[in-house]
């Protein structure tokens, strides 16, 4: 009865991927200037309640200003992410709701209302709460969209490495099995160090940025010089630690996402002491022949990189596309079957999961039952490949990995020089004569921060296609029943809502600095 | 703890949730009135930031509300969102313009002008709290939607479809919906008024909501005994635990409020307490402590309507287009496993509860006036 009422088209997926893209990119452009502020004004505050000088209030004051009005934003966009779930991949929702509703839900809870609870109090409550009781809220505001943080993550961590969780074919969807699994996995503890210290990051460029406009214009010296201190060594300290974790990610990768790191190297070809590829000619709108290409053209890779950060041996093996499609044997001797074979066993795994439902229907006796259990659970772990019709479906969009990696970590190590030049001037000349260029390459750091910020995202989010959640379901098996009309009317109407809200967000940002800090002596 | 208590358990949160977060609606209600409440552009200030102090508990309750749903009961949160896509989206949509309106407004530089914020809260004012008393209502009334778990052994396999091409905007053409939104809507009108007098000190914008009062007490409650006698007397959607059979029943919900009585002392003590809170408002010149017993009394009662949905063996989510469809605590709630691993995290649920009434009091401890907003941090 049910599939006679099906409607979904190519559009539907297509429309309803492009929606959550934009709704997360969107998202992504106002939560870590949050989570980077709340760092940067928490340090400000705590000055302030140390030292009592009222030069730190001004500060602190200022900075929580643009961080309220960034903060809205994130908010606003923040509750259709969470809807989206439902009202765009229901069929995921139902699959793994019992999984990853827990996260939203303890996300809820703990953190959003922390977060505000004492957003309230950091704004309106300066002449109504104590001097400690305002600290608290301050860092407590932070420390609310930290947790949040903690807790989408460890969803968005779920879907790239599914733990914790066992297929229940009476109910014909997965369940948790061990909350800890979950929690504490260890791609969820990666991701989050790796985007929350980028996060900090963005807020520390933002402050660098915005004081060194103060600099070019000969304003507010002292805040200026303040702030960029402690943006500074925030942002050095996140870069480094942006480096590092961001190795320990592509290492997780490589374990259990083979096809999303040959993507992002554009390697068709694997094999042993792998070299990574600096730079290479991959056309931006096409996905390249890697079936009969050796490699992308001109090529200039570093020697045994690859294999270092996939595996920390030089002598490392490192799959390609076609290892992967094609089947290859892992250094510890297991062989890893080919597409074609998991897209059989796939299949199989499906039927078996039919063939258990109508037994059960049919009042079948236990063995019957057990037989079809049995080869259900001895294909389990392909279950998704049931649903791919073609092998190169499990082909990520290669460019689009290719370039965000390299744009990702290009700019990450330019922000790491940024920052040891702006501490050099801050410690060894004076940061407020500095030639205009630093001060005018402050600005366009933010731009560039960003773009590397959201490079992240698309390489961590395309590199996971065709799978909503890794080799258990596509994104035709998790959207709704939706027309792809209705999904594309919605698509524009946040196209055109978040940019127009964007645009009266940054203009009302510039006003605000522009205007600059109140002076409480004043 | 068994399965079936942690079902009944759960249905409890998300019911205790949803009735806080019509409580919370005082937030929409007043801003649905700022004009006539405000006065002038200086009133109307007063009255949003008044408000504004409190919208982030509302909209946080919705999504803690939404994410205990998905945790919970996730083939609601599949075939509800999925299927009614543009109700949700309408609702969802009215959230986001609330939300950048109060940080935005009164900021240079603002684009659209204080003006189109205040629309925009004017907006989610009255949608919000239509559209979602509506959705509640499709807990009595039922939506068409077909769910069929088989599908996802074919190749097109979305288990939850909508029957009709409308996805949701067919509740609104149930008479008996839009009722029960409308009233909701005056009720959120109702607890913004009284909250808006108890938070603001301000004598014209008081005794201009004084007299709002009186006739928006009059349409809701036209609206909601209307309802309350349709609901008693209608048949409702019952289910066999045995079989999981899905049957109608004739008046089943009154039959649940007799079979378990203290929902029905609940909702009782619930009305009553909104009458008090409203008649003493109305009658003492200078009681403007309205919102709490009022306040208190949406909770009790929307939480007894809201348990009555779906306890006592009742579907909560009924199917128009395939009665077996209908989603009931039990087939549509998580695994025991999930439920008992939340039914430990909501232990932190009365520290939340500290914490909020701490910094809630704390924030209202001087009434927003004229002066504040002039001199001090606002919107």
């Amino acid at each position: 009865m049910g599939n006679i009422l099906l409607s979904i088209d190519a559009g539907t997926i297509e429309w309803s991927r492009a929606q959550f893209a934009l709704t997360a990119i969107y998202h992504w452009l106002f939560v870590p200037l949050t989570l980077g502020l709340a760092v940067i004004m928490g340090i400000m505050e705590t000055c302030y309640y140390r030292t009592k000088d009222s030069f730190w209030k001004d500060a602190a004051k200022f900075w929580q200003k643009l961080f309220g009005i960034n903060f809205a934003m994130g908010v606003a966009t923040g509750i259709i992410l969470e809807f989206e779930f439902g009202t765009n991949w229901s069929n995921y929702s139902w699959f793994v709701g019992d999984i990853f509703g827990a996260p939203l839900a303890i996300e809820g809870i703990v953190a959003f209302f922390m977060e505000s609870t004492f957003v309230a109090v950091m704004f309106f409550g300066w002449k109504k709460v104590s001097a400690g009781f305002h600290l608290a809220s301050t860092w407590l505001t932070g420390l609310g969209a930290t947790i949040s943080a903690w807790w989408i993550l460890v969803a968005n961590a779920w879907m790239q490495y599914p733990v914790g969780c066992e297929f229940n074919p009476d109910t014909m969807r997965n369940e948790m099995v061990s909350f800890a699994e979950v929690a504490l996995s260890p791609f969820a503890i990666d991701k989050f160090c790796h985007t929350v210290i980028s996060a900090w990051i963005i807020g520390a460029v933002f402050t660098v940025a915005v004081s060194c406009w103060y600099l070019l214009k000969g304003r507010e010296k002292k805040l200026a010089v303040e702030s960029i201190r402690i943006g500074a060594i925030v942002g050095l300290v996140a870069s480094v630690g942006a480096a590092l974790t961001g190795h320990h990610s592509a290492f997780r990768v490589a374990e259990v996402q083979p096809m999303k790191l040959a993507a992002m190297e554009a390697l068709y070809n694997g094999g042993a002491r792998q070299s990574l590829t600096g730079i290479a000619l991959v056309n931006p709108f096409e996905q390249p022949d890697y079936e009969n290409e050796a490699e992308a053209p001109m090529k200039i890779a570093v020697p045994y990189a690859l294999s270092i950060l996939a595996t920390n041996d030089p002598h490392g093996y490192v799959p390609g596309i076609n290892d992967i499609l094609n089947g290859y044997t892992k250094p510890d001797g297991t062989k890893e079957p080919s597409a074609d074979e998991k897209i059989v066993r796939g299949k199989l795994a499906i039927e078996a999961l039919a063939a258990y439902r109508q037994a059960k229907k049919e009042g079948a006796d236990e063995l019957t039952l057990n037989e079809q259990l049995s080869v259900l659970k001895e294909n389990m772990p392909y279950f998704g490949y049931g649903y791919v019709r073609d092998k190169s479906e499990l082909v990520p969009f290669v460019p689009v990995n290719f370039y965000a990696f390299r744009v990702m970590v290009g700019v990450g190590c330019l922000l790491i020089l940024f920052f040891m030049v702006v501490l050099f001037f801050l410690y060894k000349k004076d940061i407020a004569a500095a030639p205009k260029w630093l001060h005018w390459a402050a600005i366009a750091m933010i731009p560039l921060a960003y773009i590397a910020s959201e490079s992240g995202w698309l390489v961590a989010e395309f590199g996971r296609q065709p799978w909503t959640i890794q080799d258990m379901l596509p994104t035709w098996a998790s959207v709704s029943n939706l027309h792809s009309s209705s999904v594309m009317v919605t698509f524009f109407i946040f196209l055109v809502l978040f940019t127009t809200m964007l645009a009266v967000e940054i203009n009302i940002l510039l006003k605000q600095i522009k205007k600059g800090p109140e002076h409480e002596n004043n | 703890m068994s399965y079936e208590f942690l079902q009944q358990y759960w249905w409890f949160l998300v019911s205790l949730l949803g009735a806080l977060l019509v409580f919370l609606m005082f937030v929409q209600g007043a801003n649905s009135l700022v004009g006539s409440l405000g006065g002038g552009a200086e009133g109307r200030r007063v009255v949003v930031n008044s408000t504004g102090r409190k919208w982030e508990f509302t909209f946080t309750t919705l999504v803690t509300f939404g994410g205990a749903f998905f945790a919970s009961f996730p083939l609601f949160y599949s075939t509800s969102f999925g299927g009614a896509y543009w109700l949700w989206m309408i609702i969802l949509f009215s959230f986001v313009l609330q939300a950048v309106s109060y940080e935005f407004q009164n900021k240079l530089g603002n684009l659209l002008g204080a003006k189109t914020f205040q629309m925009f809260l004017v907006i989610n004012g009255i949608l919000g709290p239509v559209l979602l008393g509506g959705a509640v209502a499709t807990f009595f009334e039922g939506s068409n939607f077909i769910v069929e778990k088989d599908n996802l052994t074919g190749m097109q396999p979305v288990i939850s479809q909508w029957a009709n091409a409308s996805h949701g905007l067919d509740a609104l053409l149930n008479p008996w919906v839009l009722c029960f939104g409308f009233a909701v809507f005056f009720l959120a009108r109702i607890l913004g008024i009284l909250y808006v007098m108890n938070n603001v000190n301000d004598e014209n914008i008081r005794s201009r909501a004084s007299v709002r009062l009186v006739g928006t007490t009059i349409a809701f409650l036209i609206l909601f005994v209307s309802y309350l006698v349709h609901l008693l007397l209608k048949d409702g959607y019952s289910w066999q635990p045995e079989t999981g059979e899905i049957y109608m029943e004739p008046y089943k919900y009154l039959n649940n409020f007799l079979t378990m009585w203290y929902l029905l002392v609940l909702l009782l003590v619930g009305v009553v307490l909104v009458l008090y809170g409203i008649i003493r408002t109305i009658v003492s010149k200078t009681y403007i402590g309205g919102i709490w017993p009022v306040g208190i009394g949406v909770v009790f009662t929307v939480l007894a309507l809201l348990l009555c949905a779906g306890w006592n063996n009742t579907a909560y989510y009924p199917s128009t287009a395939d009665l077996q469809s209908s989603l009931t605590i039990t087939n549509s709630c998580s695994s025991e496993f999930t439920l008992k691993t939340m039914a430990f995290v909501s232990l932190l649920i009365p520290l939340v509860l500290a914490y909020i009434v701490v910094a809630w009091r704390k924030i209202d401890s001087k009434k927003i006036d004229k002066e504040e907003i002039a001199n001090d941090e606002a919107y």
